[in-house]
Parts: structure tokens; C-alpha cells; sequence
């Protein structure tokens, strides 16, 4: 029961899009958008390929490295800032301006200080995902409610055992939340990264593939991300409400 | 008599804080717990009821003064023996009701049966069979604050310490609520000290009443009611009743104004 819920989301986003590229296929014609099923065979086909391997290793590897720099340094520059009460009120603003800043404007940066390849690309993708994790861990870190460790005193519990059985439990969910909406944005700024002045990966045979306008590897590569992004978002979100369960207070 | 926990000229005064003078918030002041005694506090809102807890319970160390409890010092640690009830809804939201209730017990390594046993006495006592693996969001207010009282019987407190435990419950339930306290008290035997604002709730409960003044608060007066250990809410019909509540009101009627001129004094 449970899981035909979860997966009825995703199930009805992948049905819902498909009649959609149908139809707009049937309206805009073969050279703007190649029909879903011919697409997912020639996705098909390419997945196969053995030149098509090193492409996706090399998204996956630098989409890896920036979540684990965003997840990790997220998480930790949000409870520093979180459990200082000044270095939160002074940086807050500051991270909510970096925030709303259309990032592809410093790219150029980016790329001036990292070189073109795959320390750019991680550093854009970090870019993107690290801020919304700081800011929801801050918050976390800030809002919980002081009862909770004065409790854990009163057990007798030991600072260690409070961080552990308190503090972590008490944040978990907002921190989560932050962990979910970083991990998409860390896609999109990763993805971002390759479009431009990059010699390898799906973002590279992309862009290839609009030189030579060849519609159907450009959607089959659309399609495979778009696969990985929902799957993994409907695993977050549905981690995400179960740690909220007990949250409605 | 034994006495349980002794203090002795203690005062808390609030260090200051950007935009804030130090507030002096309780005493100085000595009092006495006894042995097996149900002990209520009472006093305007803001005179230091709270920060009493605090210092008796360990939880925050007094300015100036000593805290004892059974003999020995308290200073900045609870220390065993003592449960603490807060005013606040304390329960884990992320546990269900019998992970609450378990939780010192976890946390203090004892064996897993013992935890088991004790826990589900507690689950019991407290008419929480039924609520066992609810998560607390799916409790009322009055529930909730059952398991944080559930969660500090399981460590057998010999001196249990409420802050304003039924201050957000309506008045039947506040009368149910006070009944099993009652009830609670006699069979742990357990020395218990309620903060309350309500006087008829602390007459009712009560084998002694400390009125505190307004801040800094210390006792202006320790009634005693002379009401039999075996009482239940049917108490308040007694035609004797109604006078320790009258005395109560009079003893802190000018105090409350004082707090009320306080507040607004605060507030400018
Ligand atoms: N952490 C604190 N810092 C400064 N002042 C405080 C603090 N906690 C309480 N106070 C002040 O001390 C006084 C007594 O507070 P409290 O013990 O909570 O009163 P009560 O529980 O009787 O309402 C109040 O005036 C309150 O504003
Ligand atoms: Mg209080």
C-alpha cells in the first residue's frame, strides 16, 4: 500500500510527460522534437555504446564529489553559523544574497580559478547545492526547542549523548529537507558546469549534440537526467515526510 | 523528619545582556523539603518560580547560597534521585510514546528487560496501554505531558520536581491530572515539589504551600493544610476548604499587584 503511494507521483509525472511529448512531437514535427519511442531506443542504443561510458562516469563522478561537498560543507558551515548566534545573524544575509544570484554569472570566475575539467564543473555543482543546506541546517540548528537539551540534563545524559540522542534526532528533518532540495540544485549546477567549455560528459555530448542539431540524442540525454533526478527526488521526499511524521506538533 | 533537599540563603541574579540590566530573580531564601511531603509553590507570574526549579533540581547553579539533596551538594548537575517535570511540552517528538518513555533508561545502559519491565509499569501508571506506539503529534496536550511524567517516573525519582505541569490544560483535565499525581505521589512515596499558579490546585494537592513574593522571590509565608494522605479532588466540597484558598489569595493579593507593576515597568 505504502509503496504503490510513493511511487504514484513519479509514476504519474513519467505518463503525464510522455502524452505531453506526444502530442507537442505531433505538433512541432521531427525536427524540432523526435517521437518518445524512437528516443528511448536510441537511448537505449547509446547507453550500450562503449564511448558513451566515460561521458556518464565523468557526470557521475563530478555530481558526486559536488553533493559531498555540498551535503557535508552545507551541514557544517550551518551548525557553526546555527550554534553562533552573531556569525548566523551577520552571514545569513550574505548566504541569502549569494542564493537568489543567478550563479552562471560567475562562472567565468569559476572557470578562471579552477581550470577547465572537473574540478570547475564540481565547484559550480557546489555552488549551487551548499548554500540551501547551510541555510535549512542553520535553522534547524537555531530552532530547537531548548526544552529538549534541558530534558536530556535532567536525565542525567552526558553532552555526547545529548548531541547524539538529541540534538541530531531534533534537527534531522529540517537538516534533511535542506540535504534533498541541495542535491537537486547540486544536479542543476553540475549539469550547468558541463554546458559550457567542458571536453567530456553528459553535459558535453549534449552541447555536441545541438552543434550537429541532432534532436534525438539531445532528448535521450534530457530523458536519462530527467530519469535520475525524479527517482532520486521521490527517494528523498519520501524520506523526507517519514522523518516528519512525528514533527506536526 | 528527614529532610530531602535543603537550601540555604540562595539567590539567583541573571548576569546582563546586550540591552538587558542583571535581574535579580530569586531570593535569598532557605527552605526544606521533607521526606515523603507533597510541597506546592506559589507566587505572581515572573517572581522566579521557575528559576527555583532550576536550582533546586541542579539544573542551573545558584548566584549566592548552598543546595543540598540528601546531604550532599548540588551545583550545575542534576543529580540521581531527582525528575524534573517542565512546564514546556519536553516529550521527543521523533520517538513513539514507549521510546519516550524508555529513554533515560537507554541512556543510563541499564539491561533491556529491566528497561522493558519498568517502562511498561510507567506506560501503565500513566493510562498510556493504548497510546504505546503513537508518536506524541498524535497526542492531546494533556497525553503529551502524561509521558514526560511517564519518562521521569521510570528513573524512580526519589524527589520529583513539576514546573506548571497541567498550566496549558483545561480545568477538568487539570482536576484529573492533579488526582493522579495524587495518586503517583502516595504510591512512590517519592517527595514531590509542584509549581503551580493555580491556588486551589496547590491547596488541593498540597501537605505544605510556599508563597513566594514578587520578584525577587522569596517566601513570604508556608501554609500548611493538614489534609489527610489519602485525598483525591473531592477534597475542595470540605467546608474548610475554601478558607486555605482564601488565605492563599490574601497573602499574595498585594504581591501580584506588585508583579502586575513590574510587568509594566518591563514593558516601557
Ligand atoms: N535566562 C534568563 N535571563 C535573564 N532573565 C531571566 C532569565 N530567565 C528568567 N529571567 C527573568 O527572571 C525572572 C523570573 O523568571 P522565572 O523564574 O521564569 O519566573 P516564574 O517561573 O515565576 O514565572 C523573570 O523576570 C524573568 O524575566
Ligand atoms: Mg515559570
Amino acid at each position: 500500500m505504502t509503496a504503490v503511494r510513493t511511487l504514484r507521483g513519479p509514476l504519474l509525472l513519467t505518463v503525464t510527460l510522455l502524452v505531453a511529448w506526444q502530442l507537442l512531437h505531433q505538433w512541432a514535427g521531427d525536427t524540432a522534437l523526435t517521437a518518445p519511442l524512437p528516443t528511448l531506443g536510441h537511448l537505449w542504443e547509446m547507453i550500450g555504446q562503449k564511448r558513451f561510458v566515460p561521458h556518464v562516469t565523468e557526470t557521475g563522478l563530478a555530481f558526486l564529489q559536488a553533493l559531498a561537498i555540498s551535503w557535508i560543507g552545507g551541514v557544517g558551515i550551518g551548525v557553526l553559523l546555527g550554534g553562533h548566534k552573531l556569525s548566523g545573524e551577520v552571514a545569513e544575509p550574505i548566504l541569502v544574497g549569494i542564493y537568489s544570484l543567478p550563479k552562471i554569472t560567475l562562472y567565468p570566475v569559476i572557470l578562471l580559478l579552477f581550470g577547465l575539467g572537473m574540478s570547475a564543473k564540481v565547484a559550480f555543482g557546489a555552488l549551487h547545492g551548499i548554500i540551501p543546506v547551510a541555510l535549512f541546517t542553520m535553522n534547524a540548528v537555531r530552532n530547537v526547542n531548548r526544552t529538549y537539551p534541558r530534558a536530556g540534563r535532567s536525565m542525567r545524559l552526558s553532552p555526547a549523548q545529548t548531541a547524539w540522542h538529541i540534538l541530531i534526532p531534533a534537527t534531522l528533518p529540517e537538516v534533511f529537507t535542506g540535504l534533498r532540495i541541495g542535491f537537486s540544485l547540486t544536479l542543476l549546477g553540475t549539469m550547468l558546469g558541463e554546458l559550457f567549455a567542458s571536453q567530456r560528459g553528459l553535459g558535453f555530448l549534449l552541447m555536441t549534440a545541438i552543434d550537429l542539431n541532432d534532436v534525438q540524442t539531445i532528448l535521450a540525454i534530457a530523458v536519462l537526467i530527467s530519469l535520475f533526478a525524479v527517482a532520486a527526488n521521490s527517494i528523498l521526499l519520501a524520506i523526507d515526510k517519514r522523518l516528519h511524521r512525528g514533527a506536526a506538533a | 523528619m528527614t529532610v530531602v533537599a535543603r537550601l540555604t540563603d540562595v539567590s539567583r541574579i541573571y548576569p546582563p545582556r546586550a540591552g538587558h540590566a542583571a535581574v535579580h530573580a530569586l531570593g535569598p531564601l532557605s527552605m526544606e523539603l521533607r521526606a515523603g511531603e507533597f510541597f506546592s509553590v506559589v507566587g505572581p507570574s515572573g517572581c522566579g518560580k521557575s528559576t527555583l526549579l532550576d536550582v533546586l533540581s541542579g539544573l542551573a547553579p545558584p548566584s549566592q547560597g548552598t543546595v543540598e539533596f540528601e546531604g550532599k551538594p548540588v551545583a550545575g548537575v542534576v543529580p540521581e534521585g531527582v525528575g524534573v517535570v517542565f512546564q514546556e511540552d519536553a516529550s521527543f517528538p521523533w520517538l513513539p510514546v514507549e521510546d519516550n518513555v524508555a529513554f533515560g533508561l537507554r541512556r543510563q545502559g541499564m539491561d533491556a528487560a529491566e528497561i522493558k519491565r519498568r517502562a511498561d509499569f510507567a506506560i501503565g501508571f500513566m493510562g498510556l496501554n493504548d497510546f504505546r506506539r503513537a508518536y506524541p503529534s498524535q497526542l492531546s496536550g494533556g497525553m503529551r505531558q502524561r509521558v514526560c511524567i511517564a519518562r521521569t517516573l521510570v528513573l524512580q525519582p526519589r524527589l520529583i520536581l513539576l514546573d506548571e505541569p497541567f498550566g496549558a490544560l483545561d480545568q477538568q483535565t487539570r482536576l484529573l491530572m492533579g488526582d493522579e499525581l495524587l495518586r503517583l505521589w502516595r504510591e512512590t512515596s517519592a517527595t514531590v515539589m509542584l509549581i503551580t499558579h493555580a491556588l486551589d490546585e496547590a491547596n488541593l494537592l498540597s501537605d505544605r504551600i510556599g508563597v513566594m513574593s514578587a520578584r525577587p522571590g522569596r517566601f513570604i509565608d508556608v501554609v500548611e493544610t493538614g489534609w489527610p494522605r489519602d485525598r483525591d479532588s473531592r477534597l475542595a466540597e470540605r467546608p474548610d476548604f475554601g478558607a486555605v484558598t482564601s488565605k492563599l489569595w490574601s497573602l499574595l493579593r498585594t504581591e501580584s499587584m506588585r508583579a502586575l507593576g513590574q510587568g509594566a515597568v518591563a514593558a516601557q
